[in-house]
């Protein structure tokens, strides 16, 4: 079973972070917090794996990670899963989300995470593997993009109208309007509230 | 005017705007206090942009249980865009810990039974990730009904989340069992792998799920044949590999079903060559699969031609090149090597190289293969090679490596001297990372070999000689020099160099170790032992070096019972064994104290058995006290002798408070026989030190002084009763009194 997916850059800044087993927030950033310290002191030329830190479970579970220019993806697992496996799973994933964002790049991710959270939950749910198929999935991801903005445009209309003229600010429009040698009196409009 | 509510993207420029920590610490308060208002205005247009900023914080480490009450308010919405962030926000938000998860079950229930695909999708992963047991049992006919609907979408979902319902209730295998066999003919891949996934989990959890789905083995090998031989599929496959997840769960599965079956395991027999022997491994997909195949191959009945097949796959991926390979090639050499030892044995060699790793999780891998392959016939060799890799090897093996080595020099040493030189090397190299018991062990290994004696002092002379720094070598060593310190002395040793040694030379190593700062007190213990074993073991005028040392038994001297014991007869003169009588007394002077502090117990202090109160004492620094200006007491006076108490509470121990107490006297008689004595409440422990005399010398001539060492770990209120016996001017006097007007610096 899968314990936790997180993402973050060199510096320690978490760019997603899922737990699929209840952790307390104080935890959970100290997890992420331990990953990326046992994370960052391996060379470039080692092996992808790592005995899990304390918090998370101590040696029975194993940090599996892939760093792809400034980001970590980690994933960390318990003795069931195949390393190998999961290796797969993370070029994957970053091929899933290559596909989705079209060359992804750290910036994806930062402004777009609950995107990014769509597309794991297709991937992976409750720890374990659900679909792999990257058409498959980059589909469904479509047809539910569709769906929101089907959503947003129709129905959101009418209050998105609202709130624009909410939002005007009539007392700044000019009393007086010169241009040239018309001159126009604009009358005193009553204000929307 | 409403200020437009910022968009996720546009909060998230804002953070990363920010320079410092304490600035983007602001910006996320403000925001917060925003979205707070929001939600207390209940405005449902932009509660999920709200919530997902809120979730985009928490991340990061903020608070967000403000937004717990949202998350509900936003699944229970008939928008999708809403569903979806408030579902998000059920998975990190309202795991089963929280009060508020209960609350979702309703809305879940419901959205489950609605026709709407990404609806049902949803509620199936918040199911699965976060529902508790109870929403389990709720829900779980209407997960039942899942499985079976049209759409390959719902039912891979519905299929893994079953899973994680039987983890939370066992009991609902009943219910999911009978499913699988219509879902394994299953054509979509994720439809199957969920399924698989879910028959490993019934099996593991009742061993007649287990004999049910044996039922099942020839189909899933039929599947896994279809998916090995079958041409290249676009849609499944990495790197050429056709869905190597879904090979890799399959055969997962078969190690279960086949594991001590005779039957099941020939059925496979035939595939699992096929597989190990074609499947491409030039890229990691087609590793995975083949380890698999592998641990699978070996845990089975399967035939002995196959498993010697398998662990030559695994020999050769310990010499690949890539390091993820040879790390799970040495994984899966430690789960056999109980079982195939002597296949495993083969590659001892390469895994002994594999310790000279620069690679941390390697090496570490290597180095439990290595301590599991010791045997008898190859322990000199390994020893050697663990030994040098003790040498060099990360400070977090060191401790693992250190007791790996006495382990197996305890199983196979073949001589006893070797087992002597190897403990020794260990004990040189890592002495700090050893167990506690690796002390008692040499000892009694050393006592029991009589022929070795002569040669395990002259090599642990020559240790302690060398380096006194690691402190279970030099607590070895002093025992060994005070057992056996004539045979030291006496000359020759055939096994090693001729070695002169003086006596002068030891008895100033045993007094370098007692005066070393690096010498823990059991160490101390050890090296006055020594000393007072010599006494009797050397010849010559050594009585009068013994006896000058006897100031330094203040600071360690009561704590080896043993040397108490033995010694005593020869000792009486000296000032140690003042502290015996004194116990018999002091039960009476705390009889004083009963009223006030409860029970009466034996003082702990100078009881006859060491305890590890003492220890406790003794454990802090004998430094001279650093100033720490207590005002001084004069506690008593009569007739010209004067009591006074000077305080000092050591800086780098709080609990401990050290008192001096003096007597003077200014009268024209002196006073003799002065004995003082003290008791303190039962949560202090106290120590009283020998006193400098007994006898104060009239017109102010040179005071008594006695050192009291109190422990007060509770930081208790300190008192203190004193008892003064003595003769002055012809009288014999005895004064008992409880000191008042303690200042409260000596016990906060």
């Amino acid at each position: 079973m899968i314990k936790a997916i997180l993402i973050f850059n060199n510096h320690g800044k978490p760019r997603l972070s899922k737990f699929y087993q209840p952790y307390s927030e104080d935890t959970q950033q100290q997890i992420i917090r331990e990953t990326f310290h046992l994370v960052s002191k391996r060379d470039e030329n080692v092996c992808n794996f790592l005995e899990g830190g304390l918090l998370i479970g101590g040696s029975d579970n194993k940090l599996i990670y892939r760093h792809y220019a400034t980001l970590y993806f980690v994933f960390c697992v318990d003795s069931s899963e195949s390393e190998l496996g999961i290796l797969d799973l993370i070029q994957v994933f970053v091929e899933t989300l290559d596909k989705c964002f079209e060359n992804v790049c750290e910036l994806d991710l930062i402004f777009h995470v609950d995107k990014v959270h769509n597309i794991l939950a297709k991937m992976v749910m409750g720890g374990m593997v659900l679909e792999t198929n990257m058409n498959e999935i980059v589909t469904q991801i479509d047809a539910q993009n569709k769906l929101e903005k089907s959503e947003a445009g129709l129905a959101g209309a009418p209050a998105r109208a609202v709130s624009a003229v909410k939002n005007m600010n009539l007392p700044e429009i000019p009393r007086n309007i010169n241009i040239g040698d018309i001159s126009i009196k604009v009358p005193n409009l009553p204000s929307f509230k | 005017m409403v200020v437009p509510s910022l968009k996720l993207q546009d909060l998230i420029e804002e953070i990363r705007g920010a320079k410092t920590q304490a600035q983007e610490r602001e910006v996320i308060q403000k925001e917060c206090a925003h979205i707070r208002a929001s939600f207390r205005d209940g405005d449902p247009l932009h509660r999920h942009r709200q919530l997902a900023k809120l979730l985009y914080v928490h991340m990061l480490g903020y608070p967000a249980h403000f937004g717990q009450m949202e998350c509900l308010k936003l699944i229970a919405s008939p928008r999708f865009t809403d569903k979806r962030v408030g579902y998000l926000g059920a998975m990190l938000l309202l795991d089963e810990r929280q009060d508020a998860h209960l609350l979702i079950t309703n809305s879940i229930k419901n959205d489950l039974s609605q026709g709407i695909q990404a609806v049902q999708g949803l509620a199936l992963c918040t199911l699965s990730t976060v529902g508790s047991a109870e929403m389990c049992r709720d829900l779980a006919t209407e997960v039942e009904k899942l499985l079976l609907q049209p759409s390959s979408y719902v039912r891979k979902k519905a299929v893994l989340t079953a899973v994680h319902m039987i983890r939370k209730v066992p009991e609902l295998s009943n219910i999911f069992l009978p499913p699988c066999a219509q879902l394994l003919h299953e054509r979509h891949h994720g439809i199957l792998l969920g399924t698989i996934t879910l028959i490993m989990e019934l099996c593991e959890r009742s061993p007649a799920a287990l004999k049910h789905f044996r039922k099942v083995v020839p189909q899933l090998v039929q599947i896994l044949r279809t998916l090995v031989t079958t041409g290249y599929s676009v849609e499944h496959s990495v790197s050429g590999v056709s869905d190597p997840f879904l090979q890799v769960q399959i055969l997962r599965l078969l190690r279960i079903l086949g594991q001590n079956h005779e039957e099941s395991s020939e059925t496979m027999n035939d595939l699992l060559a096929q597989v190990a022997t074609n499947t491409d491994t030039s890229r990691n997909a087609g590793n995975a699969v083949l380890f698999e195949t592998v641990l699978t191959i070996m845990d089975i009945r399967a035939a002995a031609g196959l498993r010697v097949l398998a662990v030559n796959i695994l020999g050769r991926f310990l010499l690949n090149n890539d390091r993820n390979i040879r790390y799970v090639a040495l994984t899966s050499l430690l789960r056999m090597v109980q079982s195939d030892h002597s296949a495993v044995q083969r590659h001892r060699p390469t895994v002994v190289e594999c310790l000279r790793e620069p690679d941390a999780s390697l090496s570490r891998r290597a180095l439990e293969l290595s301590l599991a392959l010791v045997n008898s016939s190859n322990v000199r060799a390994m020893t050697q090679e663990l030994q040098s890799f003790l040498e060099s090897c990360p400070p977090d093996l060191r401790a693992d490596c250190a007791s790996g080595i006495l382990l197996a020099a305890e199983r196979f040493a073949p001589t006893k001297r070797w087992h002597i030189d190897t403990i020794l090397r260990v004990l040189t190299t890592a002495g700090t990372h050893v167990r506690d018991d690796a002390v008692a062990n040499l000892t009694q290994l050393i006592g029991g070999a009589q022929e070795l004696h002569a040669y395990s002092v002259r090599r642990l002379y020559s240790a302690l000689a060398d380096d006194i720094s690691q402190q279970p070598l030099v607590q070895v060593a002093a025992w060994c020099i005070g057992e056996y310190g004539d045979l030291l002395l006496e000359g020759g040793c055939e096994e090693t160099e001729p070695l002169q040694v003086e006596e002068e030379k030891v008895l100033a190593l045993l007094e370098k170790v007692l005066q070393s700062h690096m010498s823990l007190p059991a160490t101390r213990g050890y090296a006055l032992t020594a000393l007072m074993k010599l006494s009797t073991r050397l010849r010559g005028d050594n009585k009068a070096a013994i006896l000058e040392k006897m100031p330094l038994v203040e600071r360690g001297g009561t704590q080896d019972e043993e040397a108490k014991e033995s010694k005593e007869a020869q000792l009486s003169e000296a000032a140690l064994v003042a502290t015996e009588p004194q116990a018999s007394k002091l039960l009476d002077l705390l009889d004083l104290l009963d009223g006030t502090s409860g029970a009466a117990q034996p003082p702990p202090a100078p009881e006859p058995s060491p305890g590890g109160t003492l220890v406790h004492l003794l454990d802090l620094p004998c430094a001279s006290p650093a100033p720490a200006s207590i005002p001084n007491l004069r506690v008593f006076e009569r007739e010209g002798l004067q009591l006074n108490l000077s305080f000092v509470r050591p800086p780098g121990t709080p609990a401990l408070l050290l008192i001096t107490v003096t007597a003077i006297n200014t009268s024209g008689a002196d006073v003799t026989h002065f004995v003082c004595q003290a008791a303190v409440p039962k949560s202090f422990q106290l120590q009283l030190q020998a006193p400098s005399g007994d006898t104060v010398p009239a017109q102010g001539g040179l005071p008594v002084t006695q050192l009291l060492r109190i422990l007060n770990p509770n930081k208790a209120p300190l008192r203190l009763k004193l008892r003064l016996t003595y003769n002055h001017f012809g009288q014999s006097v005895q004064e008992i009194f409880e000191v008042n007007n303690l200042p409260v610096e000596t016990w906060q």
